[in-house]
């Protein structure tokens, strides 16, 4: 536990050294922390006051109000809920699924892998948001399909990675030692190689939160996303574009948040992979010796 | 004297001054090479000897001005009368192609894999317009040619995967002459070869330089190597020369205390019994250099002196042309401790034999690309009958690829048998279920050659060396955290690293780790498996001694792999030889090294390179033609005939039998087997 302490401090104080990455972890931090809190916060993203409809930012309403009079801030804040949590929802699916097929194809070899990666094959021939309107053909609109839809389709990238991880560490003595104790190989897959392989394992969790967050924007802008009035980033630039030329700040501040939130993920993930790829070389793995 | 008369006749091809080397890492600056001096007068071979992190490869780098730019060099490096440090790209380049030649310690990453080997060594001639396309081919021809490699016309066109690792480090000797330069620099040119092809490779450097009259840097930390081609030595430790001085007065009287102790500490092929003397500690990284002599913690003279703790010592002459850098050069080194030998000998019983090893045979199949069908075998193992007796030490040693580690990975149960049986404690191994080959592996345990990669790097030291009790479910009934802080202080490890990382431990003592965790759950055989080959010289003798007191502490017996034929005399109660899957000598040590019989067994004896100066005067080696066959085509009959130089017509068809050997307790494969025929003219006088 002390381990996973220190690195997530190493982690944080690596992050916080740099202006761009800090700066994405301090927005992300708030819009986690709004969204979490938003029941508690003083504001209300459902109140419709229809004389104040389409007024442009003030002191009370920040990012203004909508055609219904809704404050356009405290929906915006509570549509970090339904993006955030999609993503998370979606990443857990990914990776809880693509990382044993990555583990076992990777150890085990042979048949299993040829079985293993061609089912991962087809799940790359999918599109991901024709796979998701299907879904909400069959589901009805929900928050569920953006979920299962990027979770289903993210298999492959954990897959992958960890596969690829799992090949360069299956022929390193320290798992050849464990097979010599007499270690299980669900032993070595779990307990031995997997731990090795957080590095890359991580910096595919960011990125594909910020897939996630993007899809579930797609399928509520293209209106089968959740379902009204539930405040969601897409929905409301899909409503803001009818007020384009009254309302502009209606479409765009969403849409600015939306942006500025795919960004910061990208930042920290680039951030994280050149940070872990700095530590891999700093454990001395790859230290230069002599052998004859 | 060779080097008197050079000297008087001509300057230095290079004269380094003062030269200082820092790189900069995390605002730190570390030093790593701290003020040296230096020169080399053509057709003079000058060494620089040192462990790891003494420096002398940054040296070798700096001297021609490959550095990365991180690196803040100081001093002068005078090359053929010019100024290396801070000359410019063009003059830099065109230095390199003329004046320069490398030879790096890898020749599977010298050469470029998609190049044809011909073009490459003609490749910076040509773009330095010093030849002309047109002529290249032939000048390649020509230039492996004189690097011995057989059928130059067709070689020249292939390649480097063509290549075997001997040709390939000839090819790159030949791309080194190729612009017939002053200064050759080797650094570490023969580590990854195996003996009998580094004796070949040597043999060629050695003649091309003396040819050319070039003047060599041969960067070694291999004693042997140094005893056999350097004129003159300079021995590097914490980033100085520690002395320097002709390679006779080197080996015969030392001054610094570091190079002393170091020639004490190495394993002779001559002198068996004794127990080894190491120097304690390890070297010291550049970033955490002690405040006076760098060599001070580690000293036997000036451990703790005053002087010693505050002063570094300069190199200040001590003899005509040797020079060292201590305070107390004139003090001997304290006389070595006199370990009675605790071992007792194994007695000859009639008791069955720890592990039994009969008929063993491991074959690996050879898939075709396309269809997946099998093509072939690769006999890695091709019929091995070894045993070992409880309490003693078996080794099996070989060059690389003669299936020696195979053999421990099948005994291990990592790698299944092809046929034949492996018997433990009296109990079949093949064919064992899950179940009971787990438990069978509690008894015996292996060792890995790599202590930077046995370790899983994410698991701190108390976790590593309790993980085999964890996976046999004996944590608590055998002691838990008490068990492994005994194994600690068992290895010599202070319990006060039990919580770090494996990267917070240098080489010996990631190896004492792995001693510990393979002696947890209490084995009777280890496996070894070139268990000190990729340590410091000075941290050898520390782990073999170590490994000589657990064997007398704890009865073990263990099944040693090595190609280091001194570590395998000063360790081994009896060796086999092995090569191409199969054993081809077999007997108590003393009678393998004194009375080798088959002809391998004698070549592999004389071509280890012995650290002793006057062994290259006093007679030739066999330097044995070619490298080993592939074993997915071993040649027919004895599968040494094509290299060997009793061969007869009868050796080419009928493979010889494992049979004892009248006179001797050996056991050999040779229709030809006897002591080496003194008189022959094409065989060498070995040197005892």
């Amino acid at each position: 536990m002390n381990r996973a302490l220190n690195s997530t401090y190493w982690l944080l104080s690596g992050l916080m050294s740099r202006v761009a990455s800090a700066a994405a972890l301090f927005f992300l931090l708030t819009l986690v922390s709004a969204a979490l809190l938003v029941d508690v916060l003083p504001i209300d993203p459902f109140a419709q006051r229809l004389v104040d409809a389409l007024k442009g930012p003030s002191a009370t309403n920040w990012f203004g109000t909508d055609e219904l009079g809704r404050d356009i801030f405290a929906r915006v804040v509570y549509g970090a809920r339904t993006s955030l949590s999609t993503a998370g929802a979606a990443v857990i699916i990914a990776a809880a699924l693509g990382i044993p097929i990555g583990l076992v194809a990777g150890f085990f070899g042979g048949w299993r892998d040829t079985v293993l990666m061609r089912f991962i094959d087809v799940l790359l021939a999918l599109p991901a948001i024709l796979f998701a309107m299907a879904l909400i053909a069959v589901l009805g609109r929900s928050q569920m399909a953006a979920v299962i839809a990027v979770g289903i389709t993210g298999i492959p990238n954990f897959a992958r990675i960890t596969r690829a991880r799992v090949l360069s560490l299956r022929k390193r003595d320290f798992v050849t030692a464990v097979e010599a104790f007499g270690g299980s190989s669900g032993y070595n897959m779990f307990r031995t190689i997997l731990p090795n392989s957080w590095s890359p394992i991580l910096v595919q969790v960011v990125v594909l939160c910020s897939v996630a967050i993007l899809l579930e924007a797609a399928l509520a802008f293209l209106g089968v996303g959740v379902a009204p009035p539930t405040p969601s980033w897409g929905e409301m630039l899909r409503t803001g574009k009818s007020y384009l030329y009254e309302a502009p700040y209606y479409a765009v501040l969403p849409g600015v948040v939306l942006t500025f939130t795919i960004l910061s993920f990208d930042v920290i993930g680039r951030a994280l992979a050149t940070l872990l790829e700095d530590r891999h070389d700093a454990s001395g793995a790859e230290i230069e010796r002599t052998t004859p | 004297m060779k080097l008197a008369e050079e000297t008087a006749t001509t300057g230095p091809v290079l004269s380094v001054r003062g030269l200082k080397v820092e790189f900069s890492v995390s605002d730190r600056r570390v030093p790593v090479v701290r003020g040296i001096d230096f020169d080399v007068y053509p057709n003079e071979v000058l060494c620089i000897v040192g462990e790891s992190g003494s420096g002398k490869s940054v040296t070798s780098l700096a001297v021609t001005g490959l550095l990365p730019e991180t690196a803040q060099i100081e001093g002068s490096i005078r090359l053929g009368g010019m100024e290396v440090n801070g000359a410019d790209r063009d003059v830099l380049r065109r230095m390199r192609g003329e004046d320069v030649g490398f030879v790096f310690q890898d020749p599977g990453t010298t050469l470029n894999p998609v190049l044809k080997v011909g073009r490459q060594i003609t490749e910076g001639q040509v773009a330095l317009s010093r030849l002309r396309r047109a002529d290249a081919e032939a000048r390649a021809v020509e230039l492996l040619r004189d690097v011995d490699i057989a059928d130059p016309e067709q070689r020249v066109r292939q390649y480097p995967h063509q290549f075997s690792g001997g040709m390939r480090q000839r090819a790159v000797i030949a791309m080194a002459i190729a612009g017939q330069p002053k200064l050759i620099i080797a650094d570490e040119p023969t580590t990854a070869l195996d003996v009998t092809v580094q004796a070949q490779v040597l043999t060629v450097l050695a003649r091309r330089q003396a040819e050319m009259r070039a003047a060599v840097v041969l960067i070694t930390h291999d004693l042997g190597v140094v005893a056999q081609v350097a004129d003159r030595v300079a021995v590097m430790y914490g980033g100085r020369i520690v002395e320097t001085g002709p390679v006779d007065a080197i080996f015969r009287s030392p001054r610094h205390p570091y190079t002393r102790a170091l020639l004490r500490s190495i394993p002779r092929m001559d002198a068996g019994e004794a127990r080894l003397d190491p120097i304690p500690g390890q070297p010291p990284m550049p970033y955490a250099l002690p405040p006076g002599c760098a060599f001070e913690p580690r000293c036997a003279v000036g451990s703790g002196r005053p002087r010693c703790r505050t002063e570094d010592p300069t190199l200040s002459a001590v003899a005509a042309l040797q020079q060292a850098a201590c305070h107390y050069v004139d003090e001997a080194l304290p006389p070595a401790k006199v370990h009675a030998m605790a071992k007792p000998k194994p007695t000859e019983t009639t008791a069955p034999p720890l592990l039994e090893v009969e008929g063993l045979k491991v074959h690996f199949p050879i898939k075709s690309s396309v269809l997946r069908r099998t093509t072939g075998w690769v006999r890695a193992v091709d019929g091995v009958n070894i045993s070992v007796r409880a309490g003693e030490t078996l080794s099996l040693v070989g060059e690389s690829g003669c299936g020696k580690t195979t053999i421990g990975r099948t005994v291990m149960g990592l790698v299944p048998a092809s046929a034949g049986d492996i018997r433990f404690d009296g109990q079949s191994m093949v064919r064992l279920g899950r179940g009971e080959m787990r438990a069978a592996r509690r008894r015996m345990q292996y060792i890995f050659q790599d202590p930077y990669s046995s370790l899983n790097p994410v698991l701190p030291a108390e976790d590593i060396v309790s993980e085999p009790l964890r996976i046999h479910g004996l944590y608590e009934e055998m002691g838990g955290a008490r068990r492994v802080a005994e194994l600690f202080d068992m290895v010599g490890l202070s319990r006060g690293m039990l919580g770090r990382y494996p990267s917070e431990f240098s080489g010996g003592q990631r190896q004492r780790i792995g001693i510990a965790r393979a002696l947890i759950l209490e084995p009777r055989l280890l496996i070894l498996d070139e268990p000190v080959a990729a340590l410091d010289v000075s941290i050898q003798a520390q782990i073999l001694n170590l490994l000589q007191d657990l064997q007398a502490e704890l009865g073990l017996s263990y099944l040693f792999i090595a190609h280091n034929l001194s570590v395998v005399r000063h360790i081994s109660d009896r060796v086999a030889v092995m090569y191409l899957g199969r054993i081809v000598e077999q007997g108590t040590r003393d009678e393998l090294y004194d009375n080798p019989v088959h002809p391998y067994t004698q070549s592999l004896l004389s071509a280890a390179p012995d650290p002793d100066p006057a062994a290259r005067h006093a007679g030739r080696r066999i330097v044995l033609e070619g490298e080993i066959p592939s074993p997915a085509a071993p040649p027919d009959g004895c599968v040494f005939h094509p290299r060997c130089f009793r061969a007869s017509g009868r050796c080419s068809v009928e493979a010889p039998a494992f049979q004892p050997y009248s006179g001797l307790s050996t056991w050999t494969a040779c229709h030809h087997a006897g002591p080496l025929d003194r008189k022959s003219a094409t065989l060498a006088e070995v040197s005892r």
